[in-house]
C-alpha cells in the first residue's frame, strides 16, 4: 500500500502511522456538553465504503494527512492536508 | 565550570570503504532548525538570502552549496548547515540550535545508489533523484533525512543515537553489494 502525501510524494505505508477516524478534527466547544465529549471521544461509525482517516507522516515531513480510503477494496481515493482539510472546513 | 570535552556521534569509526563506495562522517559546523512562522516564508527566505547566501528551500530541495546550505527538514522546516544564524532571524522563525543531535555522513563512489537502494524505500536514481533534491524518509528503521549533493554523493542524516546503527546498517548494505561485483 502506497499514500500520496501532498509534500513528499508517493511513499511506502511504512513511513505512515495510523491515527483513526478523522472526526477527530471536529473538536466540540469546552462547554458542549458530556454527551458531544462521549460522542467525539468513544463513538465511531463502522461503516463499510469511503472512509476519512488522519495518518501521519512521521517516517517523512511529520505532516498529519486526511486520507480518505474505502474500506472494503483499500482504495485510496484522496489525501489532503489535514490543515487544509480544518482551514476549509472553518 | 568543568573543560569538557566535544566528542563527534561517530568518534573513533573513521572513513570506511567498501569496494567503490565510502562512508566518512562530515562535520557541516553549525546545525540550526528554522521553521518560518505563519505568512512569514518569503521574508525569512528573503532574510536567509541576505545574511547566508541561500534562500529557504522548497519542499523536498536544498540550497546553498558546500560550506553553508539549507536543507528543508520536514514540513513548514529547513536545516541551516554551517554558518551561525542571523539573530534577525528569530522574528521570522522558530529558530533551534541542533547541532550536537544528528549524525551526518557522507557516501560516495559509483555504486551509492545501489547500497542506498537496500536502506531507503524511495527512488534514488539521477533521472529523479537530482543533485539539489532532498527527502525526508526511513533509513532502514530509522527516520531521516537524505540529500544528493553530487553525482556520486550523498549526506545522511539521522538522530545522534542512532549511529552506530547507521554505521552498521551501511556497512551491511556496501558488502552485500560489494560481494555481488
Amino acid at each position: 500500500m502506497r499514500l500520496r502525501c501532498p509534500i513528499c510524494g508517493s511513499r511506502d505505508r511504512r513511513e505512515f502511522y495510523y491515527q483513526g477516524a478523522a472526526v477527530m478534527l471536529d473538536r466540540p466547544a469546552p462547554d458542549a456538553g458530556e454527551a458531544a465529549w462521549d460522542d467525539y471521544l468513544h463513538l465511531r461509525e463502522n461503516s463499510a465504503g469511503d472512509v476519512d482517516e488522519l495518518w501521519s507522516h512521521d517516517g517523512g515531513c511529520g505532516a498529519w494527512l486526511v486520507v480518505t480510503r474505502n474500506v472494503s477494496t483499500h482504495e485510496i481515493k484522496a489525501v489532503r492536508l489535514a490543515s487544509d482539510v480544518k482551514e476549509a472546513s472553518a | 565550570m568543568a573543560r569538557l570535552i566535544a566528542k563527534s556521534p561517530l568518534a573513533g569509526h573513521g572513513a570506511k570503504t567498501v569496494g567503490s563506495v565510502t562512508v566518512e562522517e562530515v562535520d557541516l559546523g553549525a546545525l540550526t532548525s528554522v521553521a518560518p512562522f505563519k505568512g512569514q516564508d518569503k521574508a525569512c527566505s528573503d532574510l536567509m538570502k541576505a545574511a547566508h547566501g541561500m534562500a529557504l528551500p522548497a519542499p523536498n530541495r536544498a540550497t546553498g552549496k558546500e560550506g553553508a546550505r539549507a536543507i528543508w527538514f520536514g514540513r513548514g522546516m529547513a536545516l541551516l548547515c554551517g554558518p551561525e544564524p542571523d539573530a534577525k532571524l528569530a522574528s521570522y522563525a522558530a529558530v533551534t540550535d541542533q547541532s550536537d543531535a544528528w549524525t551526518v555522513v557522507s557516501v560516495s563512489g559509483a555504486d551509492t545508489v545501489e547500497v542506498l537502494a537496500r536502506m531507503i524505500p524511495i527512488d534514488l536514481r539521477a533521472a529523479t533523484f537530482k543533485r539539489g533534491h532532498t527527502a525526508r524518509t526511513m533509513i532502514q528503521h530509522m527516520t531521516g533525512s537524505i540529500t544528493r549533493v553530487g553525482p556520486d554523493r550523498f549526506l545522511i542524516m539521522v538522530f545522534r543515537s542512532m549511529a552506530d546503527t547507521l554505521m552498521h546498517d551501511l556497512e551491511t548494505a556496501m558488502e552485500s553489494i560489494a560481494a555481488r561485483r
